[in-house]
């Protein structure tokens, strides 16, 4: 299996704070990695750094073969890469309809951007209800749909989720990883980053377990799921 | 009061309005989109008044001494390339190294930038204010008794139609929606691959062009220009912003217009003496009462 990403002995340090010391993680064509840690353990830097948005001070990052390391935020987009924040940043002042359609903004043909706008309607008909209403206005559970759909727009061919079920109810969180489940079955690889161990270990096919900014375990995800460190750490009892 | 006086006031204020309209969409793009008040604004404005005299003054041999309005036009939509492309360089030059400073420092290092303009200027052109060389008619036409020069309304008309150009791109332009976005979040915009620092740029080439069309108009309308006329009129069409709510562009247009008939009304209500004292209580006014403006949202600070 080739790789889509490969992220070899990152480090990103904030002023004298080094938040990854050393990291390497791979993602292979049309997996779905999820990356576990607690709060603080480097998982957000992590995708800022792959999407461009994070300073790398050593190590690389190769994608699709071609070294990335510290690229500009919308060469990543043009090449596949997209990443769905933490805390969702829909833009809230502008329609659903606008939000998908700024997901479309590095895309240079209209009717594939309408096109891909269709299909993320049939898949969440819920944004296709509410395509006028203001981004503001859909609940929480709505607008980390939007923000995936927005996402979906730009084409990805890795797609980064940055803690989608972040304050959501269960059931939302169920629905946000059928979602996922689904845009991994149409070929598109993700990288899932979760606190929550559960549902993410249910929808990954592989996982690796950060802490202090280094990768503490990696493992197949129904091998994470068994093993007695994450159930302690992450899983509970 | 009779009625044709009133549709006199009401009309000079209309007139009055556009101008600081066109101005003020400026400065509410940049602060929309950069939380910059950008008090070098007011100076693109005279410096458009300056590439309209120094293009006139080049091609006065071939105009001769009265232009029509075509060959104004003309003249305006060079000056607006030019100061467009001033305003794109000194974003480039002085604020954009500055991104992620302090706000403060970035509105003094925009004071700066406005004395650099104005004393360029002055150093360029003299001190001593400049006649524009060619002024337009006086030829006029009443309606229902108010009295509205020709020139008086081809300027509104052409004001009107870059302000319906400008909401329109800004309505349903790919660039138009980029720029909303980045006034809302620029750091999600960056992860959904917009160039943030070229649509800055532009939202820079649009405003500052678009004072340079005010300032080559009130040259040729008001017929003397010097290197502080910015200073004024900058300040009037922050006034006009923040009436209509900053950040805004219909409200930066609204505003405009409240503050030109406030202005028209008060000058005939107090005397002409009193204009500035009488806009720039309305400044603090609505400040104090109503900081968010007519149109505006509330501001909330960003961390």
């Amino acid at each position: 299996m080739s790789n889509v990403l490969e992220v070899r002995d990152l480090v990103v340090s904030y002023g004298k704070v080094e938040a990854l010391r050393g990291l390497s993680l791979t993602v292979g064509d049309g997996e779905t990695v999820s990356l576990l840690g607690n709060n603080g353990a480097g998982k957000s830097t992590t995708v800022g750094a792959i999407s461009g948005v994070v300073r790398v001070t050593s190590g690389t990052i190769t994608a699709f073969g071609k070294d990335v390391t510290n690229a500009k935020p919308w060469d990543l987009v043009e090449m596949g890469i997209i990443h769905v924040p933490e805390g969702r940043r829909i833009f809230s002042r502008l329609t659903v309809h606008e939000n998908l359609q700024i997901g479309g903004y590095a895309v240079s043909d209209t009717s594939v951007i309408n096109q891909r706008i269709k299909q993320v309607y049939s898949l969440l008909p819920r944004l296709a209800e509410r395509r006028s209403q203001q981004g503001g206005t859909l609940s929480g559970g709505e607008q980390q749909m939007l923000a995936i759909g927005r996402a979906m727009v730009s084409g990805p061919k890795l797609l980064m989720l940055d803690e989608p079920s972040m304050g959501l109810a269960p059931l939302m969180v169920a629905q946000v990883m059928d979602v996922v489940r689904d845009i991994r079955e149409q070929g598109t690889s993700v990288l899932l980053i979760e606190q929550n161990a559960r549902s993410a270990l249910r929808v990954a096919t592989r996982g690796y377990v950060i802490d202090s900014g280094v990768v503490t375990i990696e493992a197949p995800a129904e091998q994470l799921r068994a093993d007695p460190r994450v159930v302690e750490a992450y899983l509970g009892k | 009061m009779d009625f044709e006086y009133l549709l006199q006031l009401i009309l000079n204020g209309l007139f009055v309005g556009s101008f600081y309209g066109l101005v003020a969409l400026g400065y509410s793009m940049v602060y929309g989109i950069i939380k910059l008040l950008n008090f070098a604004h007011g100076d693109i404005y005279m410096l458009g008044a300056f590439s309209g005299y120094t293009l006139l003054t080049i091609g006065a041999g071939v105009i001769g001494g009265q232009a029509s309005i075509a060959v104004l036009v003309v003249i305006m939509l060079i000056a607006m390339v030019l100061t467009g492309t001033v305003g794109l360089i000194l974003e480039r030059v002085a604020y954009r190294p500055l991104r992620g400073a302090p706000r403060l420092s970035v509105l003094i290092t925009a004071v700066g930038a406005s004395f650099a303009l104005e004393y360029g200027i002055a150093v360029s052109f003299g001190p001593n204010p400049r006649v524009y060389p060619v002024r337009l008619g006086n030829e006029a036409f009443t309606i229902f008794g108010a009295r509205l020069t020709y020139a008086q309304l081809a300027m509104m008309l052409i004001a009107v139609a870059l302000m319906i150009g400008l909401d329109q791109a800004v309505r349903r332009t790919r660039s138009g929606r980029a720029m909303r976005a980045i006034s809302q979040d620029p750091k999600a915009c960056l992860l959904m691959g917009i160039n943030v620092d070229s649509v800055i740029t532009r939202t820079f080439f649009i405003g500052s062009a678009l004072a340079g069309a005010a300032g080559v108009m009130s040259g040729a309308y008001y017929g003397k220009i010097d290197f502080l006329m910015g200073f004024i009129i900058g300040l009037k069409a922050f006034t006009a912003a923040v009436i209509g709510g900053i950040g805004n562009l219909r409200g930066a247009v609204l505003g405009a217009i409240v503050l030109g008939l406030l202005e028209s009304f008060g000058t005939a209500w107090l005397g002409s003496e009193w204009r500035d004292v009488f806009a720039f209580g309305f400044l603090i006014l609505f400040l104090t009462v109503r900081p968010t403006g007519l149109l505006g949202e509330r501001v909330t600070e960003r961390v």
